[in-house]
């Protein structure tokens, strides 16, 4: 640029620190980092092994089990949690779809994966919203955070997630259930600060404890929101394990990473309408579940 | 159960971060729009001094911005006073610890809002038994009392319903069922039936008047309405700006207005209903003669037993049956119609 000529170096182009002490910065930090995880393995290890076990567990239940057993709970889960004949067939039309294209041992797989970090994403994310609706300091400490969790770009943090944990199923099911855990925080907050203050106040006349409120008045109204908040979870936890197959997580994640890998075109879509399929049965299912828990919002006096 | 009154002594309420500082000051004079002005504090109360008497209603009246629902959340501290001091039973309500205060919201006080503030995953019979629940008594034992209560208030067979199938007139009703299962001897009302239509409005005057004759609670009712007042109150404090303007009974506030603003309030008053016998009866002359009339039957009661009878004449009579005085139609309709003079001093001086 012709203008550089008539201006120091410094407001022309971007005095950046030098590559060499970017470089030294960077191999303090990983170095350290690393260091740091071979110190405290041991702790690390104990972390991992109880989720290993579960996610294990359930997997090998998932998958030795005979379909047939599986399909028919997974029916009558559907069937007594939605109360809809319509949604009960539909799973079952999609099952069976996936498992005559020869899908089913990869979709109990990864149905064991998202069971298993839903179920991890609501045991955290509930006290955690909780306590975030109670104070706005811990609002204003946690809300920043979970926007940096929600926009970095989900290959991002599956580094420090190997680097601290390794290749393998459990780093896997870690980077899906921070991404997924958010909305659970997030909504279980928002549904506990929109409760009507009016009914508080009611409980509070009434004498009830900062306990008893949460569990007699907080809690049961902010269900609903609550509810909307595990059914994102389940869908996140979702399009997550498809990115946590880049570290070792199986299922029919793994099969679209090979689909993009050696453009196997059917291959891929097959695997993608199988996790399409699952989200539409969680979705469905949890959503019609949420409405049944409001039945007494629903008759209105005319 | 004995009922305890509660005495109100110089009670003040600012609102503000600082509203403490700033008490001296109003004390010494400084009105609610300078403090306002100045300081950006808002005056709620200022010197409130009220004895509510035990086992009777007692009415604070006030338009909107009054401070009334200030007021009675003061009583079960939703609201912290800034200055001042509530006294139940010996104690003064201000100086609990959160733990005291829990209990004596749990035992001795309960309260009925404006907008019902029930909850709506619960039933009706849910609802009633709330009160209970907080206090940890078994659902075996609470459901018995929340049973009764709901057919006192006329809503059996709505137990398993939930709140909003129910019009806002039964919704009250569970809102006083709730109150009332609590079993306290304090029953706080908020504009509890300010929301509802006027016919239902009378009727569930007249399910609080009928529970109150039976069950001697220490009530507080705030109203907007001066007619609900003047029916339901054994006693009335009008508020205006956060203060009290007058206070007595009824009669004493319609026959002797304290200034202008209530005199303008009363103008409306059907006075028929309020005023009684004894108020404006003539000095017994020894002829017991005409109908007979208790002391404290209200003008409009009064007529209604003369002309049913046919009768120009009455003698006013009090509770063991003596003669006291002689009423006849003439003064009556005065008392009625004009605001009346010299009975209003003669109120004033008793």
């Amino acid at each position: 640029m012709a203008i550089c000529e008539f201006l120091p170096r410094a407001l022309c182009r971007f005095p950046a620190i030098s590559d060499s002490y970017i470089r030294q910065a960077r191999q303090v930090i990983d170095d350290g980092f690393r260091g740091l995880v071979r110190e405290y393995g041991y702790i690390i290890d104990a972390l991992k092994a109880p989720l290993q076990w579960f996610l294990n567990y359930l997997e090998r239940l998932f998958t030795t089990s005979p379909w047939t057993v599986v399909l028919i709970v997974m029916l009558l889960v559907v069937y007594f949690g939605s109360r809809s004949i319509r949604i009960t067939i539909g799973t079952a039309v999609g099952m069976i779809l996936i498992g005559i294209f020869g899908l089913w041992e990869d979709t109990m797989t990864t149905l064991a994966i998202v069971t298993v970090s839903t179920l991890i994403a609501i045991v955290i994310g509930l006290p955690i919203g909780i306590v975030m609706a109670r104070s706005e300091r811990v609002q204003g400490v946690i809300n920043p955070i979970l926007d940096v969790m929600q926009t970095m770009p989900s290959f991002v943090y599956l580094i420090p997630v190997v680097v601290i944990f390794g290749i393998g199923k459990v780093p896997g099911l870690i980077a899906v259930v921070i991404y997924a855990v958010p909305p659970m925080i997030r909504l279980t907050n928002l549904g506990i600060r929109l409760v009507d203050k009016e009914v508080l106040e009611a409980a509070d006349a009434f004498g009830s404890s900062p306990g008893q409120k949460l569990w007699n008045v907080q809690m049961p109204l902010a269900l609903p929101t609550i509810m909307a908040g595990i059914n994102q979870t389940i869908m996140m936890s979702l399009a997550m394990v498809v990115v946590a197959s880049m570290v070792g997580v199986g299922g029919l994640g793994r099969n679209t990473l090979q689909a993009i890998n050696n453009q196997f075109f059917t291959y891929g879509f097959l695997n993608g309408f199988a996790l399409v399929a699952i989200a539409i049965i969680f979705d469905r299912t949890s959503q019609a579940f949420g409405k049944r828990l409001q039945r007494h919002s629903e008759v209105v006096h005319g | 159960m004995a009922s305890h009154g509660i005495e109100i002594k110089g009670l003040y309420k600012i609102f503000g971060p600082k509203g403490r500082d700033h008490v001296e000051a109003v004390k010494n004079g400084l009105s609610k729009a300078e403090l306002n002005e100045r300081y950006g504090h808002v005056l709620g109360l200022k010197d409130i001094n009220i004895s509510m008497p035990a086992g009777g209603i007692t009415v604070v009246m006030g338009l909107s911005g009054s401070g009334k629902s200030t007021l009675i959340r003061h009583i079960n501290r939703l609201i912290e006073p800034t200055y001042g001091e509530l006294v139940y039973n010996g104690i003064n309500i201000c100086g609990m610890n959160d733990r005291d205060l829990r209990e004596f919201r749990r035992h001795k006080t309960a309260m009925v809002f404006q907008k019902f503030a029930l909850l709506p995953h619960r039933t009706v019979i849910e609802n009633a038994v709330y009160g209970l629940d907080i206090q940890g008594i078994s659902r075996t034992e609470s459901t018995k009392k929340g049973q009764y209560w709901i057919e006192r208030v006329g809503l059996s067979g709505f137990e398993n319903h939930y709140p909003n199938q129910l019009s806002g007139g039964m919704q009250q009703r569970v809102g006083l069922a709730r109150a009332l299962t609590n079993d306290a001897d304090i029953l706080l009302m908020d504009e509890a039936y300010s929301a509802l239509d006027p016919l239902i409005r009378v009727d569930m005057q007249s399910v609080l008047l009928d529970l109150q004759a039976e069950l001697k609670k220490t009530v507080v009712f705030i109203t907007h309405d001066l007619d609900e007042a003047l029916r339901l109150g054994d006693k009335i404090a009008i508020l205006r700006d956060g203060q009290v303007v007058q206070q007595g009974t009824g009669q004493q506030i319609v026959l002797s207005p304290a200034d202008d603003y209530i005199t303008a309030f009363v103008k409306e008053v059907n006075r028929g209903r309020v005023i009684q016998a004894k108020t404006v009866m003539a000095p017994f002359d020894g002829q017991a003669d005409g109908a007979r009339i208790e002391a404290t039957t209200t003008l409009e009661g009064a007529a209604k037993i003369m002309t049913e009878n046919g009768l120009s004449k009455a003698t006013v009579v009090d509770d063991a049956g003596t003669p006291i005085g002689t009423l006849d139609l003439q003064t009556m309709i005065a008392a009625m119609v004009t605001p009346a003079g010299s009975e209003a001093e003669k109120i004033a001086a008793e």
